[in-house]
């Protein structure tokens, strides 16, 4: 037996090996603008299960409020857009190991600015805590002894982990999807989303007659890229600012959002 | 991204920890209730009854033909519609057990058709009943020969206990996704992870090892 099991642990130095030998490898990134510019293509790390930002009409293609901005973002660069799904917990490696240019809806935070950069503020992002009617929570010291689910990873999960207390049940899921089967199923009691996102899944399940319980934050969404990009930053922040001015943005922010833009939310 | 920064180990340790006991917990529990299971699921899979044989296929062909994850999904976002609401772990533990039973059957199943019919005869010619013939004749001899096979569905199990972190149970990997997301250390937080559940396959492999030649005899690995 244990000769058998010997290849094993050399196999398992040499992962090791490898591991370490990785580590100190840094990649140097010249220049992002110029390889979006060079690949003729822009790709764009967004949620596939977010409405209404980002998710599959009948027709099985993505639409929504980010989406719309992608396009936007594409024109203005002169490439094309490739949208990539991506996950709460996996699109900052994503972002930092290339496999994407930029995300979209970000809330900016201290532990994020470490390993991320942020353009100006694109949309509005109110956090919620949300729950059937029958269910009285008044904020979050209510909290207490409740379950609630929460995309892992996300903003929501940080605010709510902080704002909770020690007892609350907090259930963390891999996507949006998730934390709305969860609560749909009546595996959780309650769920921490943005009030957006909430209001529009919630809407196609009038029955459990779910209302927004208390606001956890105000958070709202950046573009996010890989830190010591300028040039990127800029034409960003640039491509942003023409569709604040030329009301472009304002136009997408009714059609999703059911409201104008309001600068105060941004 | 660069070097090796040896702090968020610390910080994690008790984290990482905490989700090997789990992880541990539900692959010792599956075992329990899943070699059980296995052993009944042959026996029937065997059995003169022609119900026996045909419900037991039925499980074997079902489990064996769909992923463990949509059956993991259906135990715990679709039973509820039915009115069985499961924790989280105990959906786990369910879909992990009924699942490696599937595999487990048809491993036993292979053990029980390679004893030699003569033993089985061996055993009537001296008058024992049949379920003594099946517990202390013919179930040693068929666990023997496929104990190595019973052990590899057992870590291939384990492995696939990483799934069940989808359901927010806090296993080794739902640890891991929730330290990434937090120090964004992706690759030494798998880099770890992955020598971590490697340590625990080679050791559950000699646990079981150990197990089996207490119970069937030397000579088994």
């Amino acid at each position: 037996m244990t000769s058998r099991h010997r290849p094993h642990h050399r196999f398992a130095a040499v992962l090791l090996g490898c591991a370490i030998a990785a580590m100190g490898w840094s990649a140097a990134w010249a220049d992002a603008l110029g390889d979006i510019h060079k690949a003729g293509v822009l790709k764009v790390g967004i949620f596939e299960d977010f409405p209404p930002f980002a998710s599959a009409g009948s027709d099985m293609s993505l639409h929504g409020y980010d989406v719309d901005v992608a396009n936007a973002l594409a024109a203005t660069l002169g490439v094309k857009l490739d949208l990539v799904g991506i996950t709460g917990q996996n699109r900052i490696p994503y972002l930092n190991e290339h496999k994407v240019d930029i995300l979209l809806s970000v809330g900016q935070s201290a532990e994020r600015e470490k390993v991320i950069d942020f353009t100006v503020a694109y949309a509005p992002y109110y956090i919620a805590v949300m729950g059937p009617r029958a269910l009285p929570v008044a904020d979050a010291a209510a909290l207490a002894g409740k379950t609630i689910a929460v995309n892992r990873g996300t903003l929501e999960d940080t605010s709510l982990t902080e704002a909770a207390p020690k007892t609350a049940d907090i259930k963390r899921f891999d996507n949006y999807n998730g934390v709305i089967a969860a609560f749909l199923a009546g595996q959780v009691q309650l769920i921490a989303v943005g009030n957006d996102v909430g209001a529009s899944v919630l809407a196609r399940h009038p029955a459990i007659e779910p209302e927004q319980k208390f606001q956890l934050m105000s958070s709202p969404d950046h573009i996010a890229l890989n830190k010591n990009e300028p040039a990127l930053k800029q034409a960003l922040d640039e491509a942003i600012a023409k569709m604040k001015t030329d009301g472009s943005l304002n136009k997408i922010s009714l059609q999703w959002l059911q409201k104008p833009l309001d600068a105060k939310d941004l | 991204m660069t070097g090796l920064d040896v702090g968020w180990i610390a910080a994690s340790a008790v984290a990482l920890a905490n989700g090997v006991v789990t992880t541990v917990w539900l692959i010792a529990v599956t075992i329990l209730f899943g070699g059980v299971l296995s052993v009944a699921g042959a026996a029937a899979r065997r059995s003169g009854l022609p119900w026996c044989r045909a419900t037991a296929s039925g499980y074997v062909e079902l489990i064996r033909n769909t992923p463990f994850i949509v059956q993991l999904f259906f135990v715990f976002f679709g039973l509820p519609s039915l009115g069985v609401h499961l924790t989280a772990t105990v959906a786990a533990i369910l879909a992990m057990t009924i699942n490696v039973s599937a595999y487990g059957t048809e491993i036993v199943r292979a053990g029980l058709d390679a004893v030699a019919p003569g033993q089985r005869e061996a055993g009537r010619a001296l008058g024992l009943h049949n379920l003594t013939i099946f517990v202390c004749i013919v179930l040693p001899q068929a666990l023997r020969t496929v104990f190595p096979a019973l052990v590899s569905q057992m870590v291939i199990t384990m492995l696939d206990s990483a799934v069940v972190s989808q359901i927010a149970v806090r296993d080794l990997t739902y640890e891991a996704d929730l330290i990434q997301a937090h120090t964004f250390l992706s690759f030494q937080t798998y880099a770890l992870v992955t020598a971590i559940y490697l340590g625990l396959s080679i050791l559950l492999r000699r646990v079981l090892g150990l197990a089996g030649r207490a119970v069937l005899g030397p000579g088994i690995s």
